[in-house]
């Protein structure tokens, strides 16, 4: 499944690097310890995170994931966005908490397969 | 792991170094953190080692540099590629360790609030740096500095 695909299902909103969105999504990590994302995340997962300065790009570029969706509605400040779109990163902003938007995700990759 | 509470010598380079290339990390410079270990990474896999290989490397070189940024002055990360390993060394100028069991501890750390804020400093980044390592030696004195020097064999 591409990001596209997940977020036309969940109503996401793109910030950045929307010609990134058909990136694939090989499943998801949620979490805002960046070192725990940093060791546990895989390439082409989608990182679910409250965090929203500018190193999680560095961390979402080194483990190569499809893209970040911020919770909560919240914003990534004005350099996050500059380096995730040098990055092509897509920055996604969901209403939900991480909670729900994890399971909605998840429930969207298994459907599919 | 090796652990030296007097700061070691720099690794230096034999005739085996097919590749030697050093950089910079300014200390407290969250604006930058990160930029060391995609270069890094992006040498690697111009080099074309496997994927596995690239993300220990990732890994390891990334919590270092961001150790550097939120406690040291300054620091120096050297990458070394001989035929069967690879290595990189990070040596920064800063506090040291004043006891580096208890900072190998998973969970423990110094780290101020605004370095928490960002997610760091969860006590989290010596520990991956030991577990993502073939070899991993560490030394620090305390008012000098700290060097880490981890290895990644080639053939995994």
């Amino acid at each position: 499944m591409n990001l596209e695909t997940i977020v036309k299902e969940l109503g996401l909103e793109v910030r950045c690097a929307s010609e990134s969105l058909k990136n694939n999504v090989t499943g998801g990590y949620t979490g805002d310890l960046l070192s725990d994302v940093m060791a546990n995340s895989h390439e082409g997962n989608i990182w679910i995170t409250r965090q929203v300065h500018q190193n999680v790009v560095a961390v979402a570029s080194l483990k190569e994931h499809a893209g970040i969706i911020l919770i909560n509605s919240c914003e990534p400040t004005p350099d996050t966005l500059a380096k995730a779109s040098q990055e092509k990163i897509p920055i996604m902003v969901s209403n939900l908490h991480a909670f729900e938007i994890t399971g909605k995700i998840y429930n969207l990759l298994e459907k599919k397969d | 792991m090796v652990v030296s509470k007097k700061l070691a010598m720099p690794v230096q380079e034999t005739d085996h170094t097919a590749y030697k290339r050093s950089f910079y990390i300014e200390g407290g410079n969250f604006n930058y953190a990160g930029i060391v270990s995609t270069s890094i990474k992006s040498i690697l896999k111009q080099m074309d080692f496997s994927g596995d290989v690239i993300r220990k490397c990732a890994i390891v070189c990334y919590e270092s540099e961001i150790n550097v940024v939120s406690y040291a002055r300054k620091g120096v990360v050297n990458l070394m590629i001989d035929p069967d390993t690879i290595k990189i060394e990070v040596v920064d100028e800063g506090p040291g360790i004043p006891n580096i069991e208890q900072a190998m501890q998973q969970g423990y750390s110094t780290a101020d609030q605004k370095i928490r804020e960002m997610g760091f400093g969860a006590g989290m980044g010596l520990h991956n740096i030991k577990s993502y390592s073939d070899a991993f030696i560490i030394s620090s004195e305390l008012g000098k500095g700290t060097r880490l020097l981890m290895t990644i064999n080639i053939k995994q």
